[in-house]
């Protein structure tokens, strides 16, 4: 039963493999899906392209459903994986600042380590600013970020037991907001096409 | 003009395959998919090379070089090497590598990279005070259900549309 490696049926070696695998088709889906198109990423924001969401959506409910049913049938236990802890404070406040960094920077660090390795200039500067950042926060960690950070402290919260619903009928609702994103950010994306140049429409692929 | 380069990879076919790879990162390694926490990694390694002492005296680095292993010997670091590969992979069967400044037509390069800059100092700081990215913690977390992953999708997203409509002239030119 998995997951394997937490469980020591996988050797470290394979372990560290199959991570670089499964690397290589994330950074495959994220070029080809074209996440690595600064302006089609910004696309979310503003409707004009619909890529982001539907790829982020359908893998959410892929990965969700599948795991929900595997944790049921006994093939995986998920209370020994990487489950994050909640700590809710910090999480919706650098959140914010994420969000923030998206709309001026174009990118969030995963598209954007696809972006540069394919030749994307403003990806490489990007995660310039990303090392930047990180070294900062951790040299003002102590001083300015650790209460902050450690605040708001719930531990390993489900969602579906906080708002207290069965795990089965939040997929459900779950599926059913995501539908109909898809639905309204087509619309969205097609009422932008009609007043679009040729030239947008092309850089988009859309 | 529609050439290939133009072309991408049909959006659900793509989300759904993603998808598959969370549940093997899962089941195989315990892991989800992550990204800033890999280039957490790597700072965490520069500094411990520069100065160990120091790593080992700040509480945020300290728990990632008590390993008798480097701290870029990581499940991470080797998917995100794995990422790069890939995502060159992609690129050359569809044609697209290239050095190219990605941008909306309106904006110069300059001011371009600039932003760049500043938006990745941003997600420096939002990922490692929000504990994780829009893969680590937003994607994986959700695939498990997690609490913090669906708080990190409405900040990321919700705060992002606000952000959005102030800085609009960023990616749009005008209204027609």
């Amino acid at each position: 039963m998995g997951p394997l490696y937490p469980q020591d049926l996988l050797n470290p070696e394979y372990n560290l493999l199959i991570g670089a695998l499964i690397g290589v088709g994330f950074g495959f889906l994220l070029e080809a899906s074209g996440f690595t198109n600064t302006r089609k990423l910004a696309g979310v924001f503003y409707g004009y392209d619909a890529t982001v969401i539907k790829v982020f959506f359908t893998a959410a409910l892929t990965a969700l459903i599948g795991l929900f049913i595997m944790h049921n049938m006994g093939i995986i236990d998920i209370t020994l994986t990487f489950y994050p802890k909640t700590f809710w404070i910090p999480t919706l406040i650098g959140g914010a600042i994420m969000g923030l960094g998206f709309v001026i920077g174009g990118f969030c660090p995963g598209t954007s380590l696809s972006a540069a390795a394919t030749g994307k200039v403003d990806a490489m500067a990007f995660i310039g600013g990303v090392m930047l950042g990180i070294f900062g926060f951790i040299f003002t960690y102590e001083s300015l970020w650790k209460s902050l950070r450690i605040s708001g402290k719930m531990g390993k919260v489900d969602i579906a037991q906080w708002i207290g619903i069965k795990e089965g009928v939040f997929i459900f609702l779950f599926t059913i907001i995501a539908i109909l994103s898809f639905v309204v950010f087509q619309k969205w994306q097609d009422s932008w096409k009609r007043k679009m140049d040729d030239s947008d429409i092309d850089d988009l692929g859309i | 003009m529609n050439t290939k380069k133009n072309k991408y990879m049909n959006s659900y076919v793509a989300g759904f395959l993603l998808g598959l790879l969370i549940i093997a990162a899962y089941y195989f390694s315990g892991e989800g998919l992550g990204s800033s926490g890999g280039y957490r990694d790597v700072a965490i390694g520069v500094i411990n090379k520069v100065s160990p002492d120091y790593a080992q005296s700040n509480s945020f680095t300290s728990i990632h070089v008590a390993n008798d292993h480097s701290p870029t010997h990581t499940w991470l670091i080797y998917e995100l090497l794995g990422v790069i590969f890939g995502a060159i992979l992609s690129a050359a069967l569809y044609g697209r590598l290239k050095f190219v400044v990605g941008k909306a037509p309106h904006i110069t390069n300059k001011k371009r990279l600039y932003l760049a800059i500043i938006g990745g100092v941003l997600w420096g700081i939002g990922t490692q005070l929000g504990r994780g990215c829009t893969s680590g913690l937003v994607l994986s977390g959700m695939a498990v259900n997690s609490l913090s992953g669906y708080i990190g999708l409405v900040a990321i997203f919700g705060f992002g549309f606000i952000f959005a409509y102030i800085f609009k002239s960023l990616w749009i030119k005008k209204i027609r």
